[in-house]
C-alpha cells in the first residue's frame, strides 16, 4: 500500500542541537502530483527538504522514498535534488556544461566513462530552462536567476522521476521564474513528480496541484492552493505571518516540554 | 656547461617534473574547495613524520606520508564537523606538527642544521634513486586518481551537499582527497621544501585560470604551467646557482603574474568592442 507513494513522511521530527524544528510532520506526495510546501522563514520547511533527502538525521519517524525506508533507499539517481542557493560558482572557473554534468553522476557511477547519452541528457536539460547556448561559459558569468536555473538543468540531467526543490525561486525575476513554471510543467507532463519549497507561489501557482503550509514544524493547512486573489488576501499569506513573529517566544517557552514528551 | 652530464642532475629534473605534474592536478580541488593553504599546514606536520624516520633510521618520505596522512585525515574529520573551533583545532595540529618535528629532526643521530633545512626547502639534487622510485610510484598514483576520479572529485568539491543526495561516496572521495594530500606534500618535500609545498599546489592554479573558463581546461593548464616551472626553474637554479625549489615557485609566480597582465590586457582590446560576432577565446570549445 506505501509502495504507490512517491514520497511518505510519517511523524517525523529534526531538532537542531535540541532545539526542535519539526515536529510530528506528516506528509505523502503521489507519483505525477506537484506539491509545494509553503511556510514564512524559519518555519521548518526546508529543514523538511533536506531531512527528505538524507541531509538532516530524523529525531523520530519515518521517510519512505518510492516505497523504500530512506535508511536503506539506493536508487538516488531517481531523485533530482536542487538545493537552495544564490549562485552555483566556487574557487574555480566551472562551465554551465560542467556543472550540469555533474547531474548524470548518480545514474552513470563514478568510475564509468562518460557515454552519448550523458552528453544528450545534459543538452537536453539545458534546453529545457532555456539556457543551452551558455552551455560553455563559466558559471559564474551568469545572472542569479540564470544559475538557479544551472542548478535546476543540472537535476533534470539525471533524468529523475522526482525533483524535490528548496527555494527554486528565491530571488529569482519574474521572467525566470515563469520560464521555471513551464519548465516543471513539462517535466510533470513527462510523468514526474515534483515537491518544492516556496516563500511564496507567484507565478508557480496555477501549475501547482497540492500545498502543505508549514508553521512551527507542523502542517498547518494542506490542501489546493489558494485562490488568486490580492496578494494580501491569500489565506496561505494572512495565515503565516502574524504568528510568524511571535514564534521565537513560543519555541522558547515550551520547547523543553515538548522534546521531553517525544 | 652540460646540465645532464651527472646521474643526479638527470634525477633531480625527473622528480621536479613529476611533482610539477601531480601537484596542481591535486591542488585544483583544494582551490575548488577554497582550502588552498591546507597544504601548508600538512607540510608542517609532515616535519614530524621526517623526525620519527630520522630518530627511527627509516626512510623519512615514508614515515613522513604515514604522518601527514594521519594529520590529513585529522584535518578533514574536523572540516567535516564544521565547528567554529576548527580553526584553531587546525592551528594546533599545524603548530604541533613543526614544533614536534625540530624536536625529532634534533633528536636524531645524524642531526645537523642542515638536515633540517633540506626538508624544510628542498634538496632536489640529493633525491637518490630510491627516493625516485618513490617519488615517481606515488605521483603517478596521484596523477591516476585525480584524473580517473575527475567527474566525482568535482562534483564533491563543486558542491558537498548535492554530492551526497546522488548518492556519491561523499565521505571515502574526502578521506582519499586527504590522503593524496598528505602523499603529494611528503613527495614534493624534496623538490619544494615543506614550507614551500602549497605553492607548488596553489601557483599554477591561481594563474591557469587567470585565462580559462572551464574546470577541465583550469585543471590541464595548471598542470602544464606546473611541468614547466618545474623545468623553467630547474635549469634556471642550475645556471645561476639559486635554491631550485624557490626558483620553481618563483617561475610559477611569473606565469601568473604574466597570465594576469596578459588576460587584462586581451579582454581590454577584445572584450570591449561586442559587436555582430562574439569573440571566443580559444578554450571555450567544451570539454567534450
Amino acid at each position: 500500500m506505501t509502495g504507490s507513494s512517491a514520497v511518505r513522511v510519517v511523524n517525523a521530527a529534526v531538532g537542531y542541537g535540541g532545539r526542535p524544528v519539526l515536529r510530528d510532520v506528516s506528509l505523502e506526495v503521489d507519483p505525477g502530483e506537484m506539491v509545494a510546501i509553503l511556510g514564512a522563514n524559519g518555519s521548518g520547511k526546508s529543514t523538511l527538504i533536506r531531512a527528505l533527502v538524507g541531509l538532516v538525521p530524523l529525531a523520530g519517524g519515518q521517510i519512505e522514498l518510492f516505497g523504500v525506508p530512506q535508511r536503506r533507499f539506493r536508487q538516488w539517481a531517481r531523485i533530482g535534488y536542487v538545493p537552495q542557493r544564490i549562485g552555483a560558482g566556487s574557487g574555480v572557473p566551472a562551465t554551465v556544461g560542467e556543472v550540469v554534468m555533474s547531474g548524470r553522476l548518480a545514474r552513470r557511477g563514478i568510475l564509468a566513462g562518460r557515454r552519448a547519452g550523458d552528453r544528450a541528457a545534459v543538452l537536453g536539460a539545458l534546453r529545457d530552462v532555456g539556457l543551452n547556448d551558455r552551455i560553455g561559459d563559466p558559471v559564474s558569468t551568469l545572472s542569479g536567476g540564470q544559475q538557479q536555473r544551472v542548478l535546476i538543468a543540472r537535476a533534470l540531467a539525471g533524468e529523475p522521476d522526482l525533483l524535490i526543490l528548496d527555494e527554486p525561486t528565491a530571488g529569482v525575476d519574474a521572467t525566470s521564474q515563469e520560464a521555471f513554471a513551464a519548465t516543471l510543467t513539462r517535466f510533470q507532463a513527462r510523468g514526474g513528480t515534483i515537491l518544492l519549497v516556496a516563500h511564496e507561489l507567484g507565478p508557480l501557482r496555477p501549475v501547482i496541484d497540492r500545498c502543505v503550509v508549514v508553521h512551527e514544524g507542523r502542517i498547518a493547512y494542506a490542501g489546493t492552493p489558494p485562490e488568486p486573489a490580492g496578494h494580501h488576501a491569500e489565506p496561505g499569506h494572512d495565515h503565516v505571518h502574524p504568528h510568524a513573529a511571535a514564534e521565537p517566544a513560543g519555541i522558547c517557552d515550551w520547547a523543553p516540554a515538548d522534546r521531553m514528551a517525544m | 656547461m652540460n646540465l645532464f652530464a651527472y646521474d643526479f642532475m638527470v634525477r633531480a629534473l625527473i622528480g621536479a617534473l613529476i611533482i610539477g605534474l601531480a601537484a596542481p592536478a591535486l591542488g585544483i580541488y583544494l582551490v575548488q574547495r577554497r582550502l588552498s593553504l591546507i597544504g601548508d599546514g600538512i607540510g608542517h606536520v609532515a616535519l614530524t613524520g621526517v623526525g620519527v624516520g630520522l630518530l627511527l633510521g627509516r626512510s623519512p618520505v615514508i614515515t613522513a606520508v604515514i604522518v601527514s596522512a594521519i594529520g590529513a585525515v585529522g584535518v578533514e574529520l574536523i572540516r567535516q564537523r564544521g565547528r567554529t573551533s576548527g580553526d584553531l583545532a587546525l592551528a594546533l595540529l599545524f603548530y604541533g606538527g613543526i614544533a614536534g618535528g625540530v624536536v625529532l629532526v634534533g633528536l636524531s643521530s645524524n642531526s645537523s642544521n642542515a638536515s633540517l633545512m633540506q626538508y624544510l626547502f628542498g634538496s632536489l639534487t640529493t633525491t637518490s634513486a630510491s627516493d625516485l622510485v618513490i617519488i615517481g610510484g606515488l605521483g603517478v598514483a596521484v596523477l591516476v586518481a585525480m584524473l580517473l576520479l575527475r567527474p566525482a572529485l568535482f562534483a564533491v568539491c563543486h558542491d558537498e551537499e548535492y554530492a551526497r543526495v546522488s548518492g556519491l561516496p561523499v565521505r571515502t572521495l574526502n578521506l582519499l582527497l586527504a590522503v593524496t594530500t598528505a602523499v603529494t606534500v611528503t613527495i614534493a618535500m624534496r623538490t619544494v621544501g615543506l614550507l614551500l609545498v602549497s605553492a607548488l599546489m596553489v601557483v599554477p592554479v591561481a594563474a591557469a585560470q587567470q585565462v580559462t573558463r572551464g574546470f577541465r581546461t583550469t585543471m590541464t593548464a595548471a598542470m602544464v604551467i606546473g611541468i614547466g616551472a618545474a623545468a623553467a626553474g630547474f635549469v634556471v637554479s642550475a645556471e645561476a646557482d639559486t635554491a631550485p625549489g624557490a626558483t620553481i615557485v618563483i617561475m610559477a609566480l611569473a606565469v601568473f603574474l604574466a597570465l594576469t597582465v596578459g588576460g587584462a590586457g586581451w579582454r581590454l582590446l577584445h572584450g570591449r568592442p561586442r559587436r555582430g560576432v562574439e569573440v571566443e577565446p580559444p578554450d571555450v570549445v567544451l570539454n567534450g
